[in-house]
């Protein structure tokens, strides 16, 4: 049985559609990660699942329990907001107890849970501070705690990390997905950022103007994306895009760029001269002196263990590529060569991926 | 003169640079010199007509009588407080014990300022937080009001209080001066600037629409209520039109009032020396609230607990 099962979720505001439908069946104990650029509608799915919008269609279940209609304090779920939303008048117990306070769960009851909580979060020293007094670290802490304590069905984190810096965020990062496993909660995580996204999912759900673009695992998502939306958005620096057609009886393709490319893995389905969009990683192009492609650089990156190199080719597409060590950008010219068996096939038209045929 | 201005030598200064040096020196020396003869004129200006009803009032009647302004203490000022506090004086006009005219005022006044701040509260609670049909016309309506002091809508309100019969006591006293859309406005501010992770935070912890407002709401507002409570009871204290025409019973009495009735007309003998000692007494309970409860106004009126 699903712990939390989505189907068919529509939402609009007014005349505007956010969502136009997502299904998605989340197994038990399974960490989802909802990315995607802002605007995507990734908020407001979320807010759906915890009962703080009203879907227009579609249904949410937890737990097997239907819960669309019911307010969110009865759906068994934990949320931690972006800004925490910790009570500033309350002290730090009083912030993670309130939730079980007004349900009348027993004084014993509640010190127990707080305390085991606060334990397991290292926050037991801070418990009569006030939210004031704490960095953010240990707000972030905190709210979770507060989720925590509930012993909730459903976990769900409203980008959590974006209120922190760089280095604490990796840091409050890895200890969320110890701190799921070991709990074993089903959770749905928001956020925009693609780092987040790969290290935290078990799956992740990548949102793309209210439709789910693709949901799969992380690698399956860096390795086979659905689309170009997707296949630019997973990804740093992002995948290039050539433009290209299909030849050879779909064996091939022919570059905008000048080159013939052979599919390392197959044929695909379609007519000859069929447009294609062919993707290419940057940390896939290699350096080949002889036969390569002449990329007249135009912006050199040296990231110590890696130099990021930005050109155009001759047709005047805009590639990147990635490259180990230091590379010496003597005559700001570069020849680089595409390997075949790390080519991405799109459809020009529609944007989706083309495999080989069977 | 502060040590500070007066130049140290200058060690390297260009010629032209240290006769600017000077020059600036001595313009700061002016403006200092500017600016506290400006403060101590404005303090002499507000102090002085307190400062002359405080000594006024310790002087015997026939001293302020004859026309002199005196500016030492007398030495009649123990029975002159007691006179005005137990019966008002012994002059030929009407007259209330300030005593009885203090406690009504202070009560009127309380009961203003409470009565305003749970009334707002609660409409700017539901008109920030709830979305029902109507509820931009209810601020409107409310925001509307402000356009419409008491004096204005002095008639009509009299009537509604006449054929409401509540004309009598302390009812009929506050209740047309409570409903308020400053303090209505006001909360309203505030209640926006409050973030809605807050309500959705509660949502999920259970909390409906009444405990949010009791646990949450409230505790964060307190520095603004307690702001807004040192402003309504002068507001109430000093309340004079209303009370004026709405009590004829001389045991509800306003000490503004009361104050305003000791001063006969005409070449009526006044006893000055009473009549001051219960100016200062009117003045005491408005300044002990703003005493006691400075440090939250200022709180209220400058930071906001976040």
């Amino acid at each position: 049985m699903a712990s939390l099962e989505l189907t068919g979720i529509q939402k609009a505001f007014g005349a505007t559609q956010v969502l136009h439908g997502i299904d998605l069946a989340v197994a038990e104990g399974e960490m989802i990660v909802i990315v995607g650029a802002s605007g995507c509608g990734k908020s407001t799915l979320l807010r759906i699942v915890a009962g703080l919008e009203t879907p227009s269609q579609g249904s949410v279940r937890i737990a097997g329990r239907e819960v669309t209609g019911l307010e969110p304090a009865d759906r068994d779920i934990a949320m931690v907001f972006q800004n925490y939303a910790l009570y500033p008048h309350m002290s730090v117990f009083q912030n993670m107890a309130y939730g079980l306070k007004i349900r009348g769960t027993p004084k014993a009851e509640i010190t127990r849970r707080v305390g085991e909580a606060a334990e397991l979060l290292g926050i037991a020293a801070l418990l009569e501070r006030r939210p004031r007094q704490l960095s953010g670290g240990q707000r972030q802490r905190v709210a979770m705690g507060r989720a925590i304590v509930r012993q909730p069905k459903l976990f769900l984190f409203d980008e959590p990390l974006s209120n922190l810096d760089a280095k604490l965020r990796v840091q409050m990062r890895a200890e969320i997905r110890r701190l799921q496993r070991r709990l074993g909660v089903t959770s749905l995580f928001v956020t925009h950022d693609q780092t987040e996204a790969m290290t935290l999912g078990d799956r992740l759900v990548v949102m793309h103007a209210g439709h789910a673009a693709q949901v799969a695992t992380p690698m399956e998502i860096w390795a086979r994306p659905a689309d170009t939306y997707v296949a630019g958005f997973i990804g740093s620096p992002a995948m290039n895009f050539l433009e290209g057609v299909l030849v050879e009886g779909g064996r091939a393709v022919l570059l905008r760029a000048g080159p013939v490319l052979h599919f390392a893995d197959g044929p695909r389905a379609g007519p000859d001269g069929q447009r294609l969009i062919i993707g290419i990683r940057p940390e896939h192009m290699r350096r080949d002196p002889e036969a390569g492609l002449g990329l007249a650089l135009d912006l050199v990156e040296p990231l110590g263990s890696e130099t990021v190199l930005h050109g155009r080719l001759p047709g005047g597409e805009a590639l990147t590529a990635k490259l180990h060590g230091a590379v010496p950008a003597a005559g700001g010219a570069l020849r680089l060569a595409i390997p075949a068996a790390e080519l991405h096939v799109f459809d020009a038209a529609s944007g989706r991926r083309l495999d080989a045929g069977p | 003169m502060p040590p500070d201005t007066t130049l140290a030598a200058p060690v390297a200064l260009l010629p032209q640079d240290a006769t600017l040096a000077v020059r600036t020196a001595r313009r700061q020396r002016r403006e200092r010199w500017l600016t506290h003869f400006w403060l101590l004129l404005g303090v002499l200006v507000f102090a002085l007509p307190i400062w002359i009803t405080l000594v006024g009032s310790t002087h015997d009647a026939s001293t302020i009588g004859r026309g002199d302004v005196p500016l030492l203490p007398g030495t009649h000022g123990l029975e002159n407080y007691a006179a005005a506090f137990a019966t008002g004086g012994s002059g030929r006009f009407r007259a209330s014990p300030a005593g009885l005219m203090l406690w009504n005022s202070a009560l009127m006044a309380m009961l203003i300022a409470t009565g305003k701040i749970a009334i707002s509260l609660l409409s700017a609670y539901a008109v920030v937080f709830f979305s029902f049909p109507g509820r931009m016309l209810a601020f409107w309506t409310i925001f509307l009001t402000l356009m419409l002091p008491v004096e204005v809508r002095i008639i009509p309100t009299y009537q509604v209080i006449v054929d409401l019969d509540l004309f009598n006591p302390m009812a009929g006293l506050t209740i047309p001066l409570i409903a308020s859309a400053t303090a209505t406005l006001l909360f309203r501010q505030f209640f926006l600037t409050i973030p809605d992770e807050y309500v959705e935070a509660a949502k999920i912890d259970g909390a409906g629409p009444l405990r949010f407002f009791r646990d949450i709401l409230l505790p964060l507002s307190v520095t603004n209520i307690a702001a807004l409570f040192v402003i309504l009871f002068i507001y109430g204290w000093n309340q004079y039109l209303w009370p004026l025409l709405v009590v004829n019973d001389r045991s509800l009495e306003t000490i503004v009032v009361g104050l305003a009735k000791m001063i006969g007309s005409g070449d009526a003998q006044n006893e000055w020396n009473v009549i001051m000692a219960t100016a200062v007494l009117a003045l005491l309970p408005p300044v002990l609230v703003v005493v006691l409860m400075q440090r939250w106004f200022v709180k209220g009126l400058t930071e906001t607990e976040k």
